[in-house]
């Protein structure tokens, strides 16, 4: 059991330190104001061209072979320096190299991992949310193609992305969680609609809803076999749980980090309540980088697709919300009076982290009877 | 950075569950054996875990925080009625002030548990019922307390918390302390008790996750509803983030300077010490009307981590001292 950096570790941090000095774009707070993700694509690319994207990825897809663990030092770095967190793809890159050909892993990953296409990720639909199999979406085969026809809701980013994950069902006549297929589907085409929602908080940018009506993919572009797509999707949403996979320690760390400076800023200014709830999201957010760090180095030993990323998803709520609780605690009358109160967005945007990725209502459900055995 | 263990951290971590699951209290009624109690002292003084913080030579100590911690996370997770922690610090203490060696040591703390005392009344862990040293910190300086025995005493049911009386005479014994020895030595503390309400979490999870599965209502097993799952499911979150922030604690011990250590060691105390009261209030629910009798042993858990809480401080003292340091007074 080490913490230390190891000599390439400490290597590495002092350079990414020196470049984040130079190049820290300054963005707001990620997921309070749409300017975070209009100017995101950019952050990505930067940090990718400086070599710190895409750390623990094989090199062949533009990634640097190295341990999981390097990721650790980007989110302390890059939450240090008050620039904002790695972009949070890692789960499309683990399902697209987990089931994807050979062929689809390097027409598509090169381009994910870069930042040179941009991804969204279609699974829920209105009528399909925890019940995730139950989804109606179709792809029917066409020659070379298939047609898709349906309704996707929560496609966060859909309106800037090249590509789509989508998961249809391309058999009806099978049980529910056999039918259904993955698909890299273009997203400049006709045949679909974006109509984006606005999230609690007044965003636009992160709540898509894409109508597909009569789209077309090659069916080249299918990922894993036909019926594969249930097992494809629990892969990714298994990683979609994990803040390893995430980055989003830096974003909690970044805005402790704002709240500790506001209130060391006038002491006095500060009931006993609103400095514990500061301390006590240090606490949970302290605890969270470590978590990462012990599930970050046990991944030396293999990647686990398992359910384990539950517990980790559950912690991460809880921790996203304290901050969210700290926020809205610290900002005191503000949070009710001030229109441009972004301690306000912190928190309103705080209480999807208890659905997206998965209910923790299913993430507890997971828990109990795939690691603590319970019986249904 | 590697966190997981090493070839022989691992081994240690299997011994010592293996130990503890054999000697200790499997049921509140053996808590009464006294040949099994002596047994288990026996083990684990010869496994030679009591001498874990003793000099090396050189003022290192012979293993780090991190096996230490191990221990008492196995020990914690079995409830073992065994002095451990207690003589364990206090060698610690002892080999930081460069003091060989007391017979029967054990750490005096007071006013309340938090830090060592200076004077007393005070109350000493782990106290041998044969009687102890009880050291004290005056100024810079080591000095201790002798008594000739001590009965039960404290309300966790695995471990004694014993009394020293007021104006009992304190002997200077040499040995001089400097503020950076006394914050490594506070985090070895949170880092130990930190690990031990691991351990009790886990074991005491474990216990419940079986009765649930096994306890049946309605014609089925408690541990199908999912009211029932969810307590359960939550309950083990919290232990596993409990665990991530206290290995880090115990790793810190040895290798940050002491005040980043002291800090690490609030940080899992305090994330540890909320997370275990719950999981233990929620081990009592789980077993419903039989988990609010004596008989049954997961009271033995809920006690043993309200004394690991309040042993160095529980969540409200580690908060206090993290906003202080974090936020400035107030």
């Amino acid at each position: 059991m080490d913490y230390r950096d190891s000599p390439a570790e400490a290597d590495f941090r002092a350079r990414l330190r020196a470049w984040l000095a130079a190049n820290n774009p300054g963005l707001p707070t990620s997921s309070t104001d749409d300017e975070y993700w209009a100017r995101q694509a950019d952050w990505h690319t930067a940090l990718y061209d400086a070599g710190f994207f895409g750390l623990s990825w094989p090199s062949r897809f533009g990634g640097h072979d190295l341990p999981p663990v390097f990721d650790v030092i980007l989110d302390e770095e890059v939450a240090a320096a008050g620039a904002p967190p790695r972009p949070s793809l890692g789960y499309l890159v683990q399902g697209i190299s987990a089931h994807g050909s050979d062929a689809i892993r390097e027409r598509f990953l090169p381009g994910l991992i870069s930042g040179r296409e941009r991804w969204c990720q279609g699974f829920s639909e209105p009528d399909a949310g925890s019940d995730l199999a139950s989804l109606r979406t179709t792809a029917t085969r066409d020659g070379d193609e298939y047609v898709i026809n349906g309704h996707k809701i929560w496609t966060s980013y859909s309106d800037v992305a090249d590509w789509c994950l989508l998961l249809a069902r391309t058999d009806p006549d099978v049980p529910k969680h056999k039918g259904l297929s993955a698909f890299a589907v273009p997203m400049h085409q006709p045949g679909i609609e974006q109509r984006p929602l606005r999230m609690i908080n007044g965003i636009t940018n992160e709540f898509g809803q894409v109508l597909f009506d009569g789209a077309r993919v090659p069916a080249a572009n299918m990922i894993g076999e036909p019926g594969e797509g249930w097992r494809l999707a629990m892969t990714i949403v298994s990683h979609e749980r994990e803040p390893g996979e995430l980055g989003y320690v830096a974003r909690y760390a970044k805005t402790v980090k704002e709240l500790e400076r506001t209130v060391r800023g006038d002491p006095a200014a500060f009931r006993p309540d609103q400095r514990e709830a500061v301390a006590w999201a240090h606490v949970q957010t302290e605890m969270l980088r470590l978590h990462v760090c012990r599930r970050l180095s046990e991944r030396l030993d293999g990647i686990d697709h398992g359910p384990g990323g539950s517990i980790d998803k559950l912690l991460m709520t809880w921790v996203e919300q304290s901050v969210g609780h700290a926020a809205l605690t610290v900002a005191g009358p503000h949070a009710a009076t001030d229109r441009d109160d972004v301690a306000l967005k912190i928190y309103l945007y705080s209480r999807a982290q208890s659905v997206m990725g998965g209910t923790s209502q299913i993430q507890k459900n997971i828990i109990a009877t795939r690691i603590l055995g319970l019986p249904t | 950075m590697d966190t997981r263990d090493t070839a022989e951290q691992a081994e240690l971590r299997r011994s010592a569950r293996r130990l503890a699951r054999e000697l200790a209290p499997a049921t509140v009624a053996d808590l009464d054996d006294a040949t099994r109690a002596k047994r288990l002292a026996a083990a684990v003084h010869d496994a030679g875990w009591l001498e874990l913080r003793d000099d090396a030579g050189g003022g290192a100590p012979l293993a780090g925080g991190v096996e230490a911690a191990i221990v008492a996370d196995a020990l914690g997770g079995s409830v073992a009625d065994v002095a451990f922690a207690g003589p364990v610090l206090a060698r610690d203490l002892l080999r930081r002030s460069g003091r060989a060696r007391v017979d029967n040591a054990v750490v005096a703390f007071a006013p309340s548990l938090v830090a060592a005392a200076s004077t007393t009344p005070a109350y000493a862990v782990d106290a041998p019922a044969d009687g102890y040293a009880a050291l004290v910190v005056v100024g810079s300086e080591l000095a201790c307390v002798r008594v000739a025995a001590s009965g039960p005493g404290g309300n966790d049911l695995t471990r004694v918390v014993a009394a020293l009386p007021e104006g009992a005479p304190i002997e200077m014994i040499g040995g001089e302390l400097h503020a950076d020895d006394l914050d490594a030595w506070r985090a070895l503390g949170l880092a130990l008790t930190s690990a031990d309400l691991v351990g009790v979490m886990r074991g005491v999870l474990d216990m419940t996750v079986a009765y649930a599965a096994d306890r049946r209502q309605f014609g089925v097993p408690v541990g199908s509803f999912q009211a029932v799952q969810h307590l359960l499911a939550e309950a083990r979150c919290l232990q596993e983030g409990s665990l991530s922030a206290a290995l880090y604690a115990a790793w810190t011990v040895d290798n940050l300077p002491p005040a980043d250590a002291l800090a690490a060691g609030r940080v899992a105390k305090a994330y540890a010490a909320r997370a275990a009261r719950t999981v233990c209030e929620t081990a009592v629910q789980v077993h419903g009307g039989i988990g609010n009798t004596w008989e049954c042993i997961v009271h033995v858990y809920l006690r043993r981590a309200l004394l690991s809480t309040q042993w160095f401080g529980d969540d409200a003292v580690q908060l206090a001292e993290l906003q202080q340091e974090r936020l400035g007074s107030s």
